[in-house]
């Protein structure tokens, strides 16, 4: 990390959703694992998928493509769910995203990395940390703080409730 | 010397808030008249080392407070001092002035140094009047001229102690020749005493040696002191704290002169008289400390007389307990006695998190275990059997691991019910009654966490109990019954839960007394009956209370409702047996623990879930002729008299079940929050216990889950939480 930015490099592993490919923070991937069914959560968000154990961690499952409003694509052997760990106001969490595969780690200099362009809604662009070329292609560097922001439910206002209800 | 020791405070505290329990345990079981030596060293060996640590971590207020104590112990252990009712309540006293101040320590607050300065004076009094039978006359007169003195001394932690009548310390410090090989450095001992006020020192070098024959190790010096300060004499004593052991220590208050007011020097000689009396060795840490001057004389001569009246008032005021005519008190040597039993195990130390995270570890192999039992199920040839067996034997090893690491996480009950006798005793005087506190089944073990949490439930049914349940002394007399009222408190295993039971053998509910006020508030209609139950049910309304007049005890109508809250969030139900005129019954059932559950696994469509078993009423299926609709919508079926309606899981939890027709599938009768529902599901898979998993560190709460776990073929299923899904049931089908 260190490294990193001092020299304002960054290693960064990059996934492709369709004919889309995102990249994100090497150093916020736990693992990389192969698909498996998961259990789903009552009353969840749609593209929140279910949760998996993840040695011994209850771990939600996030559908990439759903969250991206791309076309639904079937689960299989291949697909690939990588689990990422994120700050959020309560503390570190992981959560696992489902993509189509994972292509390349690749190194990047913070001064290649260009601001999104003004795409007229802010929700579009909020959870994108910029775009940068790798090879001949154009990959969109993930906020993965952001984008995980909003899509676990809030649960500073129902803490209460909560723990009454996990203690039942 | 700058070692620093904050790193071993909260291990202090710790370690002094379990000895104050064990110092009030025993302080209850101490014989007045005739006490138990070994009870009376323990006591004291607790106020020895708080002290000692209190003086080592600079507690002062803490450390002046546990010598004063430690003094009047001493006098106790050694037999010169009786063991009185008075002083035992003054000693209850101390350990809660104790704990408060180590509270307010620990929080870093202010402390209360007003009632501690009363309660040190009276502990000083009772010293300065027991110390020796010639001053008995003398000492009404001594009290009068040395109330102020508590005063004046709590004003002293301010710093102000009279003003002009600059008191001086002669102090005489003879080191034996290892003081310094013993780490004790003796301008580190000054410096800190001229930090007290004006500090004259004169080092005396006749014996030192010449110089070749000295070894530079040795100390060979002795020095004369001169403090002008009014500071208390533990501040002194503090300053020579680690060298007591190696010095010869001579340390003398000499009075400012002769302007002092004669009237109050003559008492003050008095007082002097049985000190005198007293032996020299005062403390067993501080052999060679001679005591020349007890502190009530010199606080007496420096503060002012009138605020006598003032004094004494506060001082009553502090000690409300002491204040009326002890009736019989509460027994509690049996617990006492367990609890020293107790202390003889050698024990090790262990933080929470690291126990969690052992028992999670295990967890994960027990799901490992499970994991490879199933594969070995699979395979064939030779190799297989000698597989299988080995995994049978890994499989009785880990059941055994996992039993023993739950284990380290239980606690005896006598933990919390170490409280009891202290709180019945006090509550008895308070109320004017006479009560028995028995005690069994202290040692039955349940988990820390739900240890904690039946705690406060618990006080308030022993409350409610001495209160509203136990007579009067003359009411239980006219009816026949003994004057003691009996309150037993009983723990013991029940099929993989424990039952804490709370009985008392007072007047028991008044049913008609309950059924009319609840008739009077419209909570029952004035023609219902009800059953027994019911009625009972009604005392876990909240607000509802039948006693007459509200006491500081109970009879708010808050505490009953609180308390089967609390046992449900536990996993638990509390029940109620009463009889008029006999007594009462509280049960509560607890899980042992709160990591695991026991779980029916139900199936619905691909899910599965954990349905915990103590929500379970009964299993049925139904036939479509049982069911009924209601205004076109919601399904009922009748269920033991009463109609209960159906909440299909597949509609509420949005899954494509693999039965919808009710006959087709099995109805769960569940209860939450006292509401009962038929959950409908696919099927019935079977009973185990599993690890609650928390769904909040990674996700957030879910409506009618209460967690996840992990099932044998590692894939996850949740629990559900049935008070919130009748909640959220409710809430659908209002909002269809």
């Amino acid at each position: 990390m260190n490294d990193s930015i001092k020299s304002g490099l960054q290693q960064v592993l990059t996934f492709v959703l369709g004919s889309e490919t995102y990249g994100v923070d090497i150093l916020r991937v736990q693992e990389i694992r192969g698909w498996s069914s998961v259990t789903k959560i009552p009353h969840a968000p749609a593209h929140v998928l279910g949760v998996l154990n993840l040695r011994g961690s209850i771990v939600p499952i996030v559908d990439m493509r759903m969250q991206f409003n791309l076309e639904r694509a079937e689960y299989t052997a291949v697909t690939v769910i990588i689990v990422l760990s994120v700050q959020s106001r309560k503390g570190k969490r992981d959560f696992g995203v489902v993509v189509d595969g994972v292509s390349d780690v690749v190194n990047v200099d913070d001064s290649q990395v260009k601001a999104a362009p003004d795409l007229g809604s802010r929700e579009a662009t909020e959870h994108i940390r910029g775009l940068m070329p790798v090879a001949d292609r154009m990959v969109v560097l993930l906020d993965i703080d952001k984008l995980i922001a909003g899509q676990l439910p809030n649960t500073s206002d129902s803490e209460d409730q909560a723990s009454a209800a996990a203690a039942a | 010397m700058d070692l620093d020791l904050a790193q071993f405070h909260s291990s202090f505290f710790e370690e002094s808030f379990e000895a104050l329990d064990g110092m009030e345990a025993a302080l209850l079981g101490l014989d007045v008249g005739a006490p138990d030596p070994e009870r009376v060293n323990s006591i004291f060996r607790v106020a020895h080392s708080i002290k000692g640590g209190a003086g080592m971590f600079g507690f002062k207020d803490v450390a002046s407070f546990t010598h004063t104590l430690e003094t009047l112990l001493d006098e106790l252990r050694s037999g010169r001092m009786a063991v009185t009712r008075d002083i035992s309540d003054k000693l209850l006293l101390s350990v809660d002035v104790m704990r408060a101040m180590l509270t307010s320590v620990q929080r870093k607050e202010a402390v209360d140094m007003q009632k501690v300065a009363d309660l040190q004076f009276d502990l000083e009094m009772i010293v300065a009047q027991g110390a020796g039978g010639a001053a008995a006359p003398a000492a009404p007169a001594t009290a009068a001229a040395t109330a102020p003195a508590a005063a004046g001394n709590g004003a002293a932690a301010a710093g102000a102690n009279g003003g002009s009548n600059a008191a001086r310390w002669a102090i005489e410090f003879r080191a034996l020749p290892e003081l310094l090989l013993r780490g004790n450095d003796p301008i580190a001992i000054f410096s800190s005493l001229a930090e007290l006020g004006k500090l004259t020192v004169v080092a005396n070098m006749q014996a030192v040696p010449r110089l070749r024959s000295i070894d530079a190790e040795r100390c060979y010096l002795t020095w004369t002191l001169e403090l002008e300060s009014d500071c208390a004499r533990d501040q002194v004593d503090a300053a020579f704290e680690w060298a007591a052991v190696d010095c010869e220590l001579t340390i003398k208050r000499v009075e400012a002169g002769a302007s002092s007011a004669p009237a109050a020097v003559a008492p003050a000689a008095v007082v002097e008289a049985p000190v005198v009396a007293a032996p020299p060795v005062q403390v067993a840490a501080a052999p060679k400390v001679v005591e020349a001057a007890p502190k009530p004389v010199e606080a007496a001569v420096a503060a002012p007389a009138p605020a006598a009246a003032s004094a004494s008032t506060a001082q009553a005021a502090a000690t409300p307990a002491a204040a009326g005519p002890a009736p019989k008190p509460a027994d509690a040597k049996e617990p006492a006695k367990a609890a020293a039993a107790g202390g003889e195990h050698s024990s090790i130390r262990v933080s929470i998190e690291k126990i969690d995270e052992l028992i999670n570890t295990v967890g994960e192999l027990v799901i490992t275990q499970a994991m490879l039992s199933e594969l070995g199920r699979k395979l064939d040839g030779s190799v297989a059997e000698q597989f299988r067996s080995g995994l049978n034997q890994l499989e009785r090893n880990m059941r055994e691991l996992q039993e023993s690491v739950m284990r380290v996480r239980m606690l005896p009950i006598s933990f919390t019910f170490s409280r009891f006798p202290r709180m019945v005793r006090d509550l008895a005087q308070r109320l004017g009654k006479q009560i028995e506190l028995k005690m069994t089944g202290e040692q039955t073990e349940l988990d820390k966490t739900v240890l904690e949490k039946i705690g406060d439930p618990l006080v308030h049914l022993v409350r409610n109990s001495i209160d509203h349940g136990i007579e009067a002394p003359d009411v239980r007399v006219k009816a026949g019954k003994s004057p003691t009222g009996i309150v037993h408190l009983d723990a013991c295993h029940r099929g993989g839960h424990i039952a804490v039971e709370i009985r008392d053998d007072g007047n028991g509910l008044d049913k008609s007394r309950i059924l009319a006020k609840a008739r009077s508030r419209g909570l029952v209609g004035q023609n219902d009956v009800l059953t027994d139950e019911q009625v009972h049910e009604l005392i876990f309304m909240p607000g509802f209370s039948t006693a007459e007049k509200t006491t500081d005890v109970s009879g708010r109508g808050v505490g009953m409702d609180v308390v089967r809250r609390n046992v449900k969030e536990l996993g638990g139900k509390i029940e109620i047996a009463s009889e008029l005129g006999k007594g009462s019954r509280f049960i509560i059932t607890l899980p042992l623990t709160l990591a695991i559950v026991d779980g029916q696994s139900v199936s619905v469509g691909s899910e599965t879930y954990i349905v915990p078993l103590t929500s379970i009423v009964e299993s049925l299926q139904l036939q479509p002729q049982s069911v009924n609709r209601l205004s076109g919508r919601g399904e009922v079926f009748s269920f033991r008299g009463d109609y209960l309606p159906i909440v299909r899981l597949h509609e509420l939890f949005g899954i494509e079940p693999r039965a919808t027709a009710l006959h087709e599938g099995l109805i769960v009768v569940a209860e939450g929050d006292g509401r009962r529902i038929g959950l409908f599901v696919d099927e019935l898979l079977g009973q185990q216990q599993v690890v609650i998993k928390s769904m909040e560190a990674n996700y957030g709460p879910v409506d009618g889950v209460a967690g996840a776990t992990i099932l044998g073929d590692g894939s996850v299923a949740l629990i559900l939480d049935l008070s919130g899904l009748i909640r959220v049931a409710a809430g659908t089908a209002r909002a269809a």
